[in-house]
Protein backbone atom coordinates (compact mmCIF):
# COMPACT_ATOMS: atom_id res chain seq x y z
CA UNK A 1 0.00 0.00 0.00
CA UNK A 2 0.98 3.62 -0.76
CA UNK A 3 0.02 6.59 0.88
CA UNK A 4 -0.53 9.52 -1.40
CA UNK A 5 -0.77 13.22 -1.01
CA UNK A 6 -2.15 15.10 -3.97
CA UNK A 7 -3.62 17.83 -4.91
CA UNK A 8 -6.80 17.52 -7.72
CA UNK A 9 -8.44 20.34 -8.85
CA UNK A 10 -7.31 22.55 -6.17
CA UNK A 11 -7.90 20.42 -3.59
CA UNK A 12 -5.48 18.38 -1.18
CA UNK A 13 -6.25 14.48 -1.29
CA UNK A 14 -4.84 12.48 0.66
CA UNK A 15 -5.32 8.25 0.31
CA UNK A 16 -4.13 4.78 0.90
CA UNK A 17 -4.20 3.05 -2.20
CA UNK A 18 -1.98 0.10 -3.69
CA UNK A 19 0.80 0.57 -5.73
CA UNK A 20 -0.78 -0.99 -8.54
CA UNK A 21 -3.28 1.28 -8.55
CA UNK A 22 -3.72 3.12 -11.79
CA UNK A 23 -4.53 6.83 -11.95
CA UNK A 24 -7.79 6.89 -13.48
CA UNK A 25 -8.68 4.14 -11.36
CA UNK A 26 -8.19 6.25 -8.30
CA UNK A 27 -9.67 9.42 -9.82
CA UNK A 28 -12.81 7.40 -10.86
CA UNK A 29 -12.76 4.79 -7.79
CA UNK A 30 -11.71 6.74 -4.92
CA UNK A 31 -12.44 10.34 -5.80
CA UNK A 32 -15.95 9.74 -7.71
CA UNK A 33 -14.03 11.97 -10.40
CA UNK A 34 -15.47 9.75 -13.03
CA UNK A 35 -15.19 12.38 -15.91
CA UNK A 36 -12.62 10.87 -16.41
CA UNK A 37 -13.31 8.12 -18.92
CA UNK A 38 -11.79 4.08 -19.56
CA UNK A 39 -11.67 3.98 -23.53
CA UNK A 40 -9.22 1.82 -24.71
CA UNK A 41 -7.24 0.94 -21.84
CA UNK A 42 -4.36 0.97 -23.99
CA UNK A 43 -2.96 4.21 -24.24
CA UNK A 44 -3.95 5.16 -27.76
CA UNK A 45 -7.91 6.50 -27.20
CA UNK A 46 -7.02 9.58 -24.51
CA UNK A 47 -10.66 9.40 -23.49
CA UNK A 48 -8.47 8.97 -20.03
CA UNK A 49 -6.35 12.24 -20.69
CA UNK A 50 -5.88 14.54 -17.47
CA UNK A 51 -3.05 17.14 -16.86
CA UNK A 52 -0.43 16.23 -14.28
CA UNK A 53 2.24 19.40 -13.07
CA UNK A 54 0.10 21.32 -16.12
CA UNK A 55 0.53 18.49 -18.77
CA UNK A 56 -1.98 16.41 -20.67
CA UNK A 57 -0.96 12.58 -19.81
CA UNK A 58 -2.61 9.57 -20.40
CA UNK A 59 -4.65 8.28 -16.27
CA UNK A 60 -4.57 4.46 -17.57
CA UNK A 61 -0.70 4.74 -18.57
CA UNK A 62 0.61 5.82 -15.34
CA UNK A 63 0.29 4.88 -11.21
CA UNK A 64 -1.44 6.89 -9.30
CA UNK A 65 1.58 6.45 -6.73
CA UNK A 66 3.71 8.52 -9.59
CA UNK A 67 1.27 11.34 -8.91
CA UNK A 68 2.57 11.33 -5.42
CA UNK A 69 2.83 15.31 -4.45
CA UNK A 70 1.56 16.23 -7.65
CA UNK A 71 -0.81 18.96 -9.27
CA UNK A 72 -3.84 16.95 -10.54
CA UNK A 73 -6.86 18.38 -13.03
CA UNK A 74 -9.45 16.34 -14.09
CA UNK A 75 -11.96 17.63 -16.53
CA UNK A 76 -14.13 18.10 -13.27
CA UNK A 77 -11.85 21.28 -12.29
CA UNK A 78 -11.18 23.02 -15.30
CA UNK A 79 -14.56 25.39 -15.31
CA UNK A 80 -14.99 28.47 -13.31
CA UNK A 81 -17.92 28.07 -10.62
CA UNK A 82 -21.38 27.39 -12.47
CA UNK A 83 -19.89 27.92 -15.69
CA UNK A 84 -17.60 26.45 -18.94
CA UNK A 85 -14.28 26.80 -19.69
CA UNK A 86 -13.77 28.93 -23.03
CA UNK A 87 -12.66 25.20 -24.85
CA UNK A 88 -16.00 23.57 -23.26
CA UNK A 89 -18.15 26.06 -24.27
CA UNK A 90 -16.30 26.06 -27.73
CA UNK A 91 -17.38 22.18 -28.29
CA UNK A 92 -20.55 23.05 -26.87
CA UNK A 93 -21.31 26.03 -30.04
CA UNK A 94 -19.69 24.12 -32.38
CA UNK A 95 -21.39 20.37 -31.83
CA UNK A 96 -17.71 19.32 -30.94
CA UNK A 97 -19.39 15.99 -29.45
CA UNK A 98 -21.48 13.37 -30.58
CA UNK A 99 -22.15 10.62 -28.25
CA UNK A 100 -19.64 12.43 -25.62
CA UNK A 101 -17.66 9.72 -24.56
CA UNK A 102 -14.20 10.93 -25.69
CA UNK A 103 -15.04 14.45 -24.64
CA UNK A 104 -13.34 14.72 -21.14
CA UNK A 105 -10.34 13.35 -23.17
CA UNK A 106 -10.64 15.78 -26.31
CA UNK A 107 -11.25 19.44 -23.97
CA UNK A 108 -8.11 18.20 -21.80
CA UNK A 109 -5.74 17.83 -24.64
CA UNK A 110 -7.14 21.13 -26.18
CA UNK A 111 -6.38 23.06 -23.50
CA UNK A 112 -3.19 22.09 -23.04
CA UNK A 113 -2.74 22.35 -26.89
CA UNK A 114 -4.02 25.75 -26.59
CA UNK A 115 -0.86 25.94 -23.89
CA UNK A 116 1.81 25.20 -26.52
CA UNK A 117 -0.17 26.66 -29.64
CA UNK A 118 -1.65 30.30 -29.14
CA UNK A 119 -2.90 30.20 -33.17
CA UNK A 120 -2.70 26.66 -34.30
CA UNK A 121 -3.77 26.11 -37.74
CA UNK A 122 -5.68 23.06 -38.83
CA UNK A 123 -3.05 20.63 -39.68
CA UNK A 124 -1.57 21.25 -36.03
CA UNK A 125 -4.71 20.88 -34.17
CA UNK A 126 -5.22 17.51 -36.41
CA UNK A 127 -1.73 16.02 -35.56
CA UNK A 128 -1.85 17.56 -31.99
CA UNK A 129 -5.14 15.32 -31.70
CA UNK A 130 -3.08 12.01 -32.88
CA UNK A 131 -4.11 10.47 -29.13
CA UNK A 132 -7.36 11.72 -29.05
CA UNK A 133 -10.03 9.05 -31.28
CA UNK A 134 -14.07 9.96 -31.25
CA UNK A 135 -15.66 6.55 -32.64
CA UNK A 136 -18.38 9.14 -33.77
CA UNK A 137 -15.69 10.52 -36.07
CA UNK A 138 -16.20 14.07 -34.80
CA UNK A 139 -13.29 15.19 -35.90
CA UNK A 140 -14.53 17.93 -38.24
CA UNK A 141 -16.50 19.69 -35.74
CA UNK A 142 -14.10 18.86 -33.18
CA UNK A 143 -11.05 20.98 -34.55
CA UNK A 144 -13.58 23.10 -35.59
CA UNK A 145 -14.17 24.33 -31.78
CA UNK A 146 -10.80 23.92 -30.82
CA UNK A 147 -10.32 26.89 -33.49
CA UNK A 148 -12.97 28.54 -32.18
CA UNK A 149 -11.30 28.25 -28.49
CA UNK A 150 -8.34 29.74 -29.89
CA UNK A 151 -9.58 32.65 -31.46
CA UNK A 152 -11.92 33.79 -28.55
CA UNK A 153 -9.07 33.64 -25.85
CA UNK B 1 -6.33 -4.32 -11.13
CA UNK B 2 -4.90 -4.99 -14.29
CA UNK B 3 -1.05 -5.32 -13.53
CA UNK B 4 0.03 -8.08 -11.07
CA UNK B 5 0.64 -6.80 -7.25
CA UNK B 6 4.45 -5.19 -6.79
CA UNK B 7 6.56 -2.60 -4.69
CA UNK B 8 7.15 1.22 -5.84
CA UNK B 9 10.08 2.32 -4.64
CA UNK B 10 11.33 6.15 -5.80
CA UNK B 11 15.07 6.66 -6.60
CA UNK B 12 16.11 10.37 -5.58
CA UNK B 13 19.94 9.82 -7.31
CA UNK B 14 21.29 6.65 -9.74
CA UNK B 15 23.62 5.72 -6.84
CA UNK B 16 20.07 5.17 -4.99
CA UNK B 17 18.27 3.32 -7.91
CA UNK B 18 21.15 0.71 -8.57
CA UNK B 19 21.28 0.32 -4.95
CA UNK B 20 17.32 -0.58 -4.58
CA UNK B 21 18.03 -3.08 -7.81
CA UNK B 22 20.87 -4.77 -6.25
CA UNK B 23 19.21 -5.92 -2.96
CA UNK B 24 15.66 -5.85 -4.86
CA UNK B 25 14.50 -9.36 -6.17
CA UNK B 26 12.88 -9.25 -9.58
CA UNK B 27 12.94 -5.37 -9.48
CA UNK B 28 12.53 -3.68 -13.10
CA UNK B 29 13.24 0.50 -13.19
CA UNK B 30 10.28 3.05 -14.70
CA UNK B 31 10.93 6.29 -16.43
CA UNK B 32 8.03 7.40 -18.26
CA UNK B 33 6.24 3.76 -18.10
CA UNK B 34 4.37 4.71 -21.64
CA UNK B 35 5.59 1.47 -22.75
CA UNK B 36 6.26 -0.24 -19.07
CA UNK B 37 2.57 -0.12 -18.20
CA UNK B 38 0.38 -1.13 -21.34
CA UNK B 39 2.82 -4.26 -20.59
CA UNK B 40 2.08 -4.47 -16.91
CA UNK B 41 -1.35 -3.97 -17.73
CA UNK B 42 -1.53 -6.79 -20.42
CA UNK B 43 0.53 -8.98 -17.74
CA UNK B 44 3.31 -9.62 -20.62
CA UNK B 45 5.61 -8.27 -17.70
CA UNK B 46 5.19 -9.04 -13.80
CA UNK B 47 7.97 -7.48 -11.89
CA UNK B 48 7.30 -7.87 -8.27
CA UNK B 49 9.17 -4.49 -7.74
CA UNK B 50 8.90 -1.14 -9.76
CA UNK B 51 11.95 1.52 -8.83
CA UNK B 52 11.25 4.41 -10.04
CA UNK B 53 13.82 7.19 -11.48
CA UNK B 54 11.69 9.46 -13.40
CA UNK B 55 12.13 12.27 -10.10
CA UNK B 56 16.00 12.39 -10.45
CA UNK B 57 16.15 15.88 -12.19
CA UNK B 58 20.01 15.31 -12.68
CA UNK B 59 18.65 12.68 -15.64
CA UNK B 60 16.84 15.55 -17.37
CA UNK B 61 18.87 17.96 -19.59
CA UNK B 62 19.62 18.96 -23.36
CA UNK B 63 23.32 20.24 -23.11
CA UNK B 64 24.95 21.43 -26.59
CA UNK B 65 28.85 20.70 -27.03
CA UNK B 66 30.74 21.62 -30.17
CA UNK B 67 30.42 18.49 -31.71
CA UNK B 68 27.72 16.55 -29.87
CA UNK B 69 23.98 17.32 -28.21
CA UNK B 70 24.36 15.55 -24.89
CA UNK B 71 20.60 14.56 -24.04
CA UNK B 72 20.20 12.84 -19.85
CA UNK B 73 18.28 9.99 -20.01
CA UNK B 74 15.32 11.19 -18.61
CA UNK B 75 15.15 13.92 -20.90
CA UNK B 76 11.07 13.58 -22.12
CA UNK B 77 10.33 13.20 -25.66
CA UNK B 78 8.20 16.32 -25.93
CA UNK B 79 11.14 18.20 -24.18
CA UNK B 80 13.49 17.46 -26.50
CA UNK B 81 10.88 18.28 -29.71
CA UNK B 82 10.72 21.70 -27.83
CA UNK B 83 14.59 22.37 -27.43
CA UNK B 84 15.78 25.39 -29.28
CA UNK B 85 19.19 23.77 -28.87
CA UNK B 86 18.76 20.43 -30.52
CA UNK B 87 16.68 22.14 -33.36
CA UNK B 88 19.73 23.97 -34.51
CA UNK B 89 22.24 21.20 -34.27
CA UNK B 90 19.66 18.43 -35.39
CA UNK B 91 16.58 19.12 -36.72
CA UNK B 92 16.16 15.69 -37.36
CA UNK B 93 16.30 14.87 -34.16
CA UNK B 94 13.73 17.10 -32.79
CA UNK B 95 11.79 15.88 -35.81
CA UNK B 96 11.87 12.16 -34.40
CA UNK B 97 10.68 13.09 -30.77
CA UNK B 98 8.04 14.97 -32.05
CA UNK B 99 6.32 11.86 -34.10
CA UNK B 100 6.69 9.49 -30.91
CA UNK B 101 3.30 8.55 -29.68
CA UNK B 102 1.40 11.42 -29.30
CA UNK B 103 1.45 14.37 -26.98
CA UNK B 104 0.31 12.61 -24.11
CA UNK B 105 2.92 10.13 -24.64
CA UNK B 106 5.69 12.50 -25.06
CA UNK B 107 4.56 14.40 -21.97
CA UNK B 108 5.67 10.91 -20.12
CA UNK B 109 8.43 9.22 -22.38
CA UNK B 110 11.97 9.44 -22.03
CA UNK B 111 14.98 8.85 -24.19
CA UNK B 112 16.48 6.80 -21.74
CA UNK B 113 13.50 4.27 -21.30
CA UNK B 114 12.55 4.23 -24.95
CA UNK B 115 16.24 3.23 -25.73
CA UNK B 116 16.93 0.78 -22.71
CA UNK B 117 13.97 -0.96 -23.87
CA UNK B 118 14.89 -1.04 -27.44
CA UNK B 119 11.61 -2.26 -28.77
CA UNK B 120 11.97 -3.13 -32.42
CA UNK B 121 9.28 -0.20 -33.49
CA UNK B 122 10.78 2.57 -31.21
CA UNK B 123 11.51 5.68 -32.85
CA UNK B 124 14.71 6.90 -30.68
CA UNK B 125 17.47 3.33 -31.19
CA UNK B 126 17.16 4.80 -35.18
CA UNK B 127 18.49 7.65 -34.29
CA UNK B 128 20.75 6.64 -31.58
CA UNK B 129 22.34 3.86 -34.35
CA UNK B 130 22.10 6.15 -37.40
CA UNK B 131 24.09 8.88 -35.26
CA UNK B 132 26.50 6.25 -34.05
CA UNK B 133 25.82 8.17 -30.35
CA UNK B 134 27.42 6.93 -27.84
CA UNK B 135 25.26 5.69 -24.72
CA UNK B 136 26.39 6.82 -21.35
CA UNK B 137 25.64 4.48 -18.42
CA UNK B 138 25.93 4.11 -14.62
CA UNK B 139 29.18 1.92 -15.09
CA UNK B 140 30.69 2.54 -18.64
CA UNK B 141 30.23 4.15 -22.44
CA UNK B 142 28.90 1.65 -25.17
CA UNK B 143 28.95 2.98 -28.69
CA UNK B 144 25.50 2.39 -30.51
CA UNK B 145 26.88 -0.10 -33.08
CA UNK B 146 27.50 -2.19 -29.96
CA UNK B 147 24.33 -1.43 -28.07
CA UNK B 148 21.34 -3.03 -29.68
CA UNK B 149 21.43 -6.72 -29.84
CA UNK B 150 18.21 -8.01 -30.32
CA UNK B 151 14.40 -8.27 -29.79
CA UNK B 152 14.00 -6.19 -26.70
CA UNK B 153 17.77 -6.61 -25.95
CA UNK B 154 20.47 -4.49 -25.21
CA UNK B 155 24.62 -4.42 -24.07
CA UNK B 156 22.47 -3.31 -20.47
CA UNK B 157 24.14 -5.59 -17.61
CA UNK B 158 21.56 -6.00 -15.09
CA UNK B 159 20.78 -2.82 -13.14
CA UNK B 160 22.72 -0.88 -15.05
CA UNK B 161 20.98 2.75 -16.05
CA UNK B 162 21.56 5.26 -19.07
CA UNK B 163 22.37 8.14 -17.51
CA UNK B 164 23.13 10.30 -21.04
CA UNK B 165 23.55 10.01 -24.42
CA UNK B 166 25.47 11.75 -26.33
CA UNK B 167 24.57 12.52 -30.41
CA UNK B 168 27.33 13.32 -32.40
CA UNK B 169 25.95 16.10 -34.58
CA UNK B 170 25.62 15.45 -38.36
CA UNK B 171 26.25 17.31 -41.81
CA UNK B 172 22.73 17.01 -42.51
CA UNK B 173 20.22 14.57 -41.17
CA UNK B 174 15.97 13.00 -41.61
CA UNK B 175 14.10 10.90 -40.23
CA UNK B 176 11.18 9.08 -41.98
CA UNK B 177 8.39 6.71 -40.35
CA UNK B 178 5.41 5.19 -41.57
CA UNK B 179 3.29 5.12 -37.89
CA UNK B 180 0.99 2.30 -37.03
CA UNK B 181 -1.88 4.73 -37.26
CA UNK B 182 -3.48 3.72 -33.79
CA UNK B 183 -0.24 3.25 -31.69
CA UNK B 184 1.76 5.72 -34.01
CA UNK B 185 4.75 3.17 -33.48
CA UNK B 186 7.09 2.35 -36.71
CA UNK B 187 5.84 0.29 -39.22
CA UNK B 188 9.14 1.36 -40.68
CA UNK B 189 11.05 4.63 -40.06
CA UNK B 190 14.06 5.33 -41.14
CA UNK B 191 17.00 7.82 -40.10
CA UNK B 192 19.95 8.80 -42.40
CA UNK B 193 22.95 11.09 -41.25
CA UNK B 194 25.44 12.68 -43.42
CA UNK B 195 29.10 12.93 -41.82
CA UNK B 196 32.01 14.25 -42.97
CA UNK B 197 33.46 10.39 -42.98
CA UNK B 198 30.06 9.20 -45.04
CA UNK B 199 26.46 8.27 -44.41
CA UNK B 200 25.12 6.17 -42.03
CA UNK B 201 21.27 4.49 -42.34
CA UNK B 202 19.15 3.05 -39.52
CA UNK B 203 15.73 1.12 -40.17
CA UNK B 204 13.47 0.76 -37.44
CA UNK B 205 10.35 -0.97 -36.92
CA UNK B 206 11.03 -3.55 -39.73
CA UNK B 207 13.31 -6.29 -38.41
CA UNK B 208 13.37 -7.32 -34.88
CA UNK B 209 15.80 -5.23 -33.96
CA UNK B 210 16.98 -1.63 -35.37
CA UNK B 211 19.54 -2.34 -37.83
CA UNK B 212 21.87 -0.56 -40.46
CA UNK B 213 21.46 -0.72 -44.15
CA UNK B 214 24.77 -1.07 -45.54
CA UNK B 215 24.35 -1.15 -49.19
CA UNK B 216 22.17 2.06 -48.59
CA UNK B 217 24.83 3.51 -46.63
CA UNK B 218 27.30 3.23 -49.63
CA UNK B 219 25.02 4.70 -52.33
CA UNK B 220 24.43 7.17 -50.38
CA UNK B 221 27.95 8.15 -49.34
CA UNK B 222 28.61 8.26 -53.45
CA UNK B 223 25.47 10.44 -53.62
CA UNK B 224 23.19 12.21 -51.29
CA UNK B 225 20.22 12.07 -53.38
CA UNK B 226 16.74 10.19 -53.11
CA UNK B 227 17.16 8.96 -56.15
CA UNK B 228 20.75 6.97 -54.95
CA UNK B 229 18.60 4.55 -52.61
CA UNK B 230 15.34 4.52 -54.87
CA UNK B 231 16.72 1.11 -56.48
CA UNK B 232 18.37 -0.15 -52.85
CA UNK B 233 16.42 -3.02 -51.62
CA UNK B 234 16.86 -4.73 -48.14
CA UNK B 235 16.24 -8.35 -47.95
CA UNK B 236 12.66 -9.07 -46.71
CA UNK B 237 14.02 -12.12 -45.38
CA UNK B 238 14.64 -11.24 -42.28
CA UNK B 239 12.30 -8.79 -41.24
CA UNK B 240 8.83 -8.75 -39.33
CA UNK B 241 5.91 -9.88 -40.86
CA UNK B 242 2.47 -9.52 -39.20
CA UNK B 243 -0.93 -8.14 -39.09
CA UNK B 244 0.08 -4.95 -40.36
CA UNK B 245 2.33 -5.32 -43.44
CA UNK B 246 3.85 -8.48 -44.79
CA UNK B 247 8.08 -8.61 -44.54
CA UNK B 248 7.91 -8.03 -48.57
CA UNK B 249 5.51 -4.92 -47.81
CA UNK B 250 7.95 -3.85 -44.92
CA UNK B 251 11.14 -4.56 -47.42
CA UNK B 252 9.66 -2.07 -50.09
CA UNK B 253 8.71 0.83 -47.38
CA UNK B 254 12.27 1.07 -46.14
CA UNK B 255 13.11 2.28 -49.35
CA UNK B 256 10.66 4.65 -49.78
CA UNK B 257 11.39 5.93 -46.42
CA UNK B 258 14.67 6.00 -46.76
CA UNK B 259 13.71 8.13 -49.87
CA UNK B 260 11.88 10.54 -47.78
CA UNK B 261 14.19 10.88 -44.96
CA UNK B 262 17.06 11.82 -47.58
CA UNK B 263 14.76 14.49 -49.01
CA UNK B 264 14.02 15.64 -45.96
CA UNK B 265 17.75 15.73 -44.20
CA UNK B 266 18.48 18.11 -48.15
CA UNK B 267 15.73 20.71 -47.10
Amino acid sequence: MAQLSMTVNGAAVRADVEDRTLLVHFLRDHLRLTGTHVGCDTSQCGACVVHVGGRAVKSCTIFAVQVDGEDVVTIEGVAPQGGLHPVQAAFQEHHGLQCGFCTPGMIMTAIDMLKRHKRPDEATIKRELEGNLCRCTGYLNIVKAIQAAASAS
Amino acid sequence: MYTASFRYLRAASLAEAEALFMKTADARYIAGGQTLIPTMKQRLAAPAALIDVSRIAALSFIRRDRETVVIGSGTRHADVAASPDVRAAMPALVHLAGVIGDPAVRHKGTLGGSVANNDPAADYPAAVLALGATVRTTRRTIKADEFFTGLFQTALADGELISEIAFPIPRHAGYAKFPHPASRYALVGVFVAQFEGGVRVAVTGAAPCVFRAAEMERALSASFTPDSVARVTVSPDALNSDLFGSAEYRAHVVTVMAKRAVAAARS
